[in-house]
């Protein structure tokens, strides 16, 4: 019998394997002696950093939402039936139709969602630009902002640990050159000492916001919204005043990694540098899914599809293992609605951010046209 | 010596969200009176995070300075 590959999860992670696993493996592939079963919750592939330009009108849904199997190989068998159980010793995954998924290798790849609910108030009293629905509800808010204070409060643990600084300097450039020009201000609030995990980020992020009169507290986590009295609190013990608040909601895992048992939250305790799943070798983890202590982000996922891939190819074609992943992160960082610079750095490398351009800002917006490239193994 | 821990969290060679961030996730989702260890290669980590400690009211018990990397201890208290 051929080899059985079952990927649950079709976004950024599953997908690229998918298609790295479809070029490197197409001989055996198309003899039937290795089998790539993709299960996903859905039928469309969703450019999640599409949402924070939705919220600003600057993309629309066309332009971040495909069918799934429109950039899947077409060797790869696409299930449109979520995963309810993994069970890792039986080898087996059941879908939510009942179908069983036996499998000679599992590449678990099904990401990060929000959990607003997880803090009280805070889903009736705040906006985000986490999913398309918030990011819609945000764009009308913004249009219909009158002026005030505009808070802008980090969760702990998210994705794109950028995005809440794009979203400032992105509010600041839009605001400040509009009839709202003088009636705003913005109000950042961060879970640690200070304003960026990131050192350099946060150094170059703190001058920005002091040369742009944005106000900032660091050491805020958020305890609960009071939606009534429009106040937002934090479990050192401050209180802030807001008029509209983005929160950037807490994270977890899919539910289908707490109910199969493998992970606290949903996180899978995995291998930095295999990434297997602790103890089973059979079984890799892509994306935000992982424990690993690194960024949830796109660019992290995409280098470990390829580290994932390159692994499978070389254990099904020579039985070896194959390269280790170094922890490599790039990301694209807005600096405002028209320059942008941009931070890599890996386990052993810190990052050193440059100075911001327009050039780098053009070119994540060309980025979030190329990622179709990229989720189809080509880029 | 040390209390009993209850969870260890390797957060060295972590830039990004960092070892305090790591600790903040863990510390949520542990039950009240858990001794949390957090392991750090970052200094800077090493001097915020009993400052963070103290600041939101857990138990701060002690850092230890390894080959390299830093131990921190805390006990969740609410
Ligand atoms: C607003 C925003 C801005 C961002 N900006 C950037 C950026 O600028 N740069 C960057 O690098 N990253 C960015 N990201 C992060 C990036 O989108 C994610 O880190 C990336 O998509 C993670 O890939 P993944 O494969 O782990 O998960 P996802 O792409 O989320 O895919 C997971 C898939 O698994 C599916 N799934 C879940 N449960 C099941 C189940 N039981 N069975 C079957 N399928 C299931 C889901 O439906 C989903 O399709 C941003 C994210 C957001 C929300």
């Amino acid at each position: 019998m051929g080899k059985r590959i079952v990927i649950i999860g079709g976004g950024t992670g599953g997908t690229i394997v998918a298609n790295l696993l479809a070029q490197g493996l197409r001989t055996e592939m198309r003899r039937g002696d290795v089998t790539v079963n993709m299960l996903s919750a859905s039928d469309k592939h969703v450019y999640q950093p599409g949402f924070m330009y939705v919220a600003f009108g600057r993309m629309q849904d066309d332009e971040i939402i495909r069918d799934q199997r429109s950039i899947l190989d077409s060797l790869v068998n696409l299930y449109v039936d979520p995963a309810v159980k993994i069970d890792i010793e039986g080898q087996t995954v059941t879908a939510k139709s009942g179908r069983s998924f036996p499998y000679d290798y599992l590449v678990i790849a099904t990401g990060s969602r929000i959990v607003p609910e997880e803090i009280p108030g805070l889903k009736e009293g705040a906006h985000w630009f986490y999913d398309l629905q918030g990011a819609k509800k945000l764009r009308k808010a913004l249009k219909e902002f009158e002026g005030g204070r505009i808070v802008i409060a980090v969760g702990v643990p998210h994705k794109c640990p950028v995005a809440p600084l794009e979203v400032t300097f992105m509010i600041d450039d839009l605001f400040s050159n509009s009839h709202l020009k003088g009636k705003y201000e913005l109000f950042y609030t961060y879970p640690i000492a200070r304003v960026h995990a990131l050192e350099p980020v946060a150094h170059w992020a703190v001058k920005a916001f002091e040369r742009r009169g944005i106000q900032y507290e660091t050491f805020f986590n958020i305890e609960k919204v009071d939606p009534e009295k429009k106040q937002l609190h934090s479990e050192e013990g401050s209180v802030i005043d807001y008029d509209l608040l983005i929160a950037i909601p807490p994270h977890k895992g899919a539910p289908l990694i707490e109910d199969s048992g493998l992970g606290a939250d949903g996180w899978i305790p995995t291998d930095k540098h295999t990434l297997t799943m602790k103890g089973k070798e059979n079984v890799f983890v892509v994306g935000d899914t992982t424990n690993i202590p690194i960024s949830k982000a796109g660019s992290t996922t995409h280098f470990e599809a390829d580290t994932a891939a390159e692994s499978l190819i070389c254990l099904i074609k020579e039985g070896c293992p194959g390269r280790r992943y170094d922890g490599k992160v790039f990301c694209f960082v807005e600096t405002g609605m028209d320059k942008g610079t941009y931070v890599w750095f890996n386990y052993n490398t810190p990052p050193n951010p440059g100075e911001p351009s327009q050039m780098i800002h053009w070119f994540k917006l060309a980025y979030n046209r190329l990622y179709w490239l990229s989720a189809r193994g080509i880029l | 010596m040390d209390a009993a821990i209850n969870t260890s969290v390797d957060a060295r060679d972590s830039y990004c969200p960092g070892p305090l961030m790591e600790l903040i996730r863990t510390m949520k989702r542990e039950p009240v009176g858990s001794v949390i260890e957090i392991l750090s290669s970052d200094q800077g980590s090493a001097k915020d995070i009993p400052e963070w400690i103290h600041k939101v009211g857990h138990e701060y018990l002690r850092t230890e300075e390894k080959e390299g990397f830093w131990s921190i201890l805390v006990k969740k208290a609410k």
